[in-house]
């Protein structure tokens, strides 16, 4: 079993992140938007944060800020995800399921591609 | 929803959209007593007792963009279900209080589910607010309060890739270190 981890941890991993920061060429900010309403959640948007956090992780992806919103009307289309990049205008995502998602992660927040067939009109 | 967990996530973005800058999560399984307990608290904006009844009723809701609530009323119907309660106490200005119990063995009992997902999930996506979570069976207890790690934190979000993987595996750990082993 793998030790618990401290604080000590965290202090020795905030040091690499710092440097890596440092280092990282500044391509605009991501902003990613989870919908956490009751109707997001029944719907699965814990599942779909999950994937968005993991695909950061396993991608090693800098620079993306990850926050949530409570329910915008249109419940019928959760989980719906919301991308920002730098000063570009929002683009909303309906029915994102984790697969969805990764697919957003990877193909619009890193390749800068609008996934087409799950944007909804707003 | 099928997983108290999840039930959890929805009350305390309630606490999150009552304005809360600290918020509490208890889990507790005490097998002896055969009870299972459930609770958030929050320093939010608070309701009225006349608000607080209603808010388990089906047809009551704070939400402007849509006229029916349903998260707290099927909790509460899933509770006495299961001989057990909620109970809401709250005061206008001060915060809320939501309290949940369950007979822990009761064949109709929501399973805890994914509770490690449910705290990395509030804990990263509303940052401004000061969590601590509780998760506690018999004597065995996972507690995290966030504060000395975004002290630690400064400058770093907590969506940073390796601050996200220090996290995950930490909740991760706790809570499996702490779960019943299933008979």
């Amino acid at each position: 079993m793998p030790t618990v981890k401290s604080l000590d941890d965290l202090k020795k991993l905030r040091e690499q992140a710092l440097e890596k920061r440092r280092v990282k060429t500044a391509s605009g900010q991501a902003q990613v938007i989870v919908g956490m309403g009751t109707c997001g959640i029944a719907a699965g948007a814990r599942d779909t944060m999950k994937a968005i956090l993991d695909t950061i992780e396993n991608d090693n992806l800098n620079d993306v800020v990850v926050t949530q919103t409570g329910c915008i009307g249109m419940c019928e289309v959760e989980p719906i995800v919301e991308v920002v990049i730098g000063d570009q205008s929002k683009v909303t995502y309906g029915k994102v399921n984790p697969d969805t998602a990764v697919r957003i992660m990877k193909e619009h927040v890193v390749g800068g591609n609008v996934v087409a067939d799950h944007v909804i009109p707003v | 929803m099928r997983e108290l967990s999840l039930h959890l996530l929805d009350i305390a973005e309630n606490s999150v959209a009552a304005g809360a800058l600290n918020i509490i999560i208890r889990v507790h399984e005490d097998l002896a007593a055969d009870r299972m307990f459930l609770s958030v608290r929050d320093d939010g904006k608070g309701m009225d007792a006349e608000t607080a009844a209603r808010i388990v009723d089906p047809f009551v809701t704070s939400r402007t963009t849509r006229k029916v609530g349903l998260g707290l009323p099927l909790l509460k119907e899933a509770a006495e279900f299961c001989n057990g309660s909620l109970r809401i106490d709250s005061t206008p200005g001060k915060g809320t209080l939501v309290e949940v119990a369950f007979q822990h063995s009761h064949i109709d009992r929501m399973p805890l589910g994914d509770l490690a997902s449910t705290f990395i999930t509030l804990l990263v996506s509303s940052p401004e607010i000061h969590w601590i979570f509780e998760y506690q069976v018999n004597l065995e207890c996972f507690a995290l309060d966030d504060a000395p790690i975004k002290q630690e934190l400064v400058g770093i979000p907590l969506t940073d890739p390796l601050v996200l993987g220090y996290l995950r595996e930490m909740i991760n750990q706790g809570v499996a270190r702490t779960q019943p082993i299933l008979t």
